[in-house]
């Protein structure tokens, strides 16, 4: 969204400079990689607003990222700045862009499947499919732990190249 | 820029630069969110649920970091506390939005460190010395599906807020769910004595479950997921003996007011400082 008239191309530079801010905890990934960067508008007045949504409720990045975002629009040269957090709808990992997905591989890390729909059930049996291995592609792999250094990474490992490595979980 | 190295980067653009990691600046968790109270929404039911929620949340949060530093592995450290993070997040915009439909303007610090035990309002189990590692995980596996359930239920509520709340908790939820069920199999059958020890915590859980329900009644929801994992696990379902008490009427056990000294402590000696 952009207002019409004379300010439009300068809102499509502020969402470019607001789009290249890199993620805190994944910095391989921008926040529009990671789809956390909602929206960014510029009012008549000339303020930029920008929208980010948390990832986790407890993202301990969260004020960074809204710092950071901040600080970068006015490094552009946008005088009044203005960052709000949008709740609804939720973030899931389906957000994350398939660039996004690209540069998480890259850097080892598995990215994200799908992410359920609906109420997710309760499933004793091992029934998730393995993750393929970001290092060698095997799909010889096995989760070592739900929760990796974030909330939004599992840990695995990889049978065939014996590395570890982290995958971002679906939610 | 130096995006030539991706965490150069992030040593870039900070206003302040006294601060040494990300996240030491707390600030309002609802920023920019519109704070309207809609119409036909009972603005202090509004605020007593929330608080009773963010209680639930920080008292149990609380709970799993006692095991930083004690975990049996680092895997399940690092797990217990990230669980205990997602409930703190949560607890953090449940008590910003009770300061806000209150009417007070509290700020999450206000009602988190400076409220004593008879004011606090999570039901009892939560505040529950941890003990074994089998009664944390079920625990959690009891306190994970029953806020899950209810929240599923709060996602149609009438404030957009507390319904956004409960739709991102409960996707967390349903990992600490299964986090804590895996745990409650892997122990229930395993050897002899895990066997004993989930048995026991099951016993202890038991009690506490009438007041669950009571707060928010989604037994079938809690039995059902309860059930899955006894019949996994080869437990018996844990024999039903209510206790008289209700947290939710601030009528606590004799853990909380201890657990709130230690969390409170550095708040209340130095209620100006910031970190
Ligand atoms: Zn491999």
């Amino acid at each position: 969204m952009v207002t019409a008239g004379p300010a439009l191309p300068d809102a499509h530079r502020a969402r470019r400079v607001a789009e290249r801010v890199p993620d805190p905890e994944l910095p391989m990934l921008t926040l529009a990689d990671l789809g956390v960067l909602r929206d960014v508008e510029t009012r008549a007045d000339g303020t930029v607003v920008a929208s980010l949504t948390p990832t986790y409720s407890g993202c301990p990045a969260m004020a960074e990222m809204r710092a950071d975002v901040a600080a970068r629009l006015r490094a552009a040269g946008y005088a009044r700045v203005e960052i709000r957090t949008v709740l609804d709808p939720p973030w899931t990992s389906d957000w994350i862009t398939e660039s996004g997905r690209r540069k998480l591989a890259e850097h080892g890390i598995a990215p994200p499947g799908r992410a359920p729909r609906g109420p997710v059930p309760l499933v004793l049996s091992p029934t998730r499919p393995a993750v393929p291995c970001p290092r060698c592609g095997s799909r010889e792999t096995e989760e070592t732990s739900r929760f990796a250094a974030t909330s939004c990474k599992a840990l695995w490992r990889c049978r065939a190249c014996r590395e570890p490595f982290e995958y971002v979980k679906e939610i | 820029m130096s995006d030539d190295h991706v965490y150069l980067t992030l040593a870039e653009g900070h206003e302040d630069d006294t601060r040494w990691a990300y996240g030491t600046g707390f600030e309002d968790p609802l920023h920019g969110v519109d704070t309207t109270v809609p119409e036909g929404v009972d603005a202090a039911g509004l605020a007593a649920e929330c608080v009773a929620l963010a209680d639930d949340a920080l008292v149990g949060a609380q709970r799993l970091a006692e095991w930083i530093t004690r975990a049996p592995e680092l895997e399940e450290e690092v797990a217990l506390a990230n669980i205990g993070l997602d409930l703190l997040g949560q607890a953090r915009l449940l008590y910003t939005r009770a300061g806000q439909a209150d009417g007070t303007g509290r700020d999450e610090d206000a009602y988190a460190y400076f409220r004593d035990a008879a004011d606090f309002r999570n039901v009892t189990l939560a505040e529950l010395p941890g003990g074994d590692f089998a009664f944390t995980v079920v625990r959690l596996l009891v306190l994970s599906s029953w806020r899950l359930a209810h929240f599923r239920g709060l996602v149609d509520h009438p404030d957009p807020v507390l319904a956004a709340v409960a739709a991102k908790g409960a996707k967390e939820l349903a990992y600490h769910r299964q986090y804590a069920a895996q745990w409650c199999v892997r122990l229930g059958d395993g050897t002899d004595e895990s066997h004993r020890r989930m048995r026991a915590a099951l016993e202890q859980v038991a009690p506490y479950l009438g007041e669950l329900h009571t707060a928010h009644d989604v037994r079938d929801e809690v039995a059902a997921d309860v059930r899955q994992v006894t019949d996994a696990a080869g437990l018996p379902l844990p024999v039903y003996r209510p206790r008289p008490g209700s947290g939710r009427a601030g009528e606590h056990t004799e853990h909380l007011a201890p657990l709130l000294t230690e969390l409170q402590g550095i708040a209340r000696a130095h209620p100006e400082a910031t970190w």
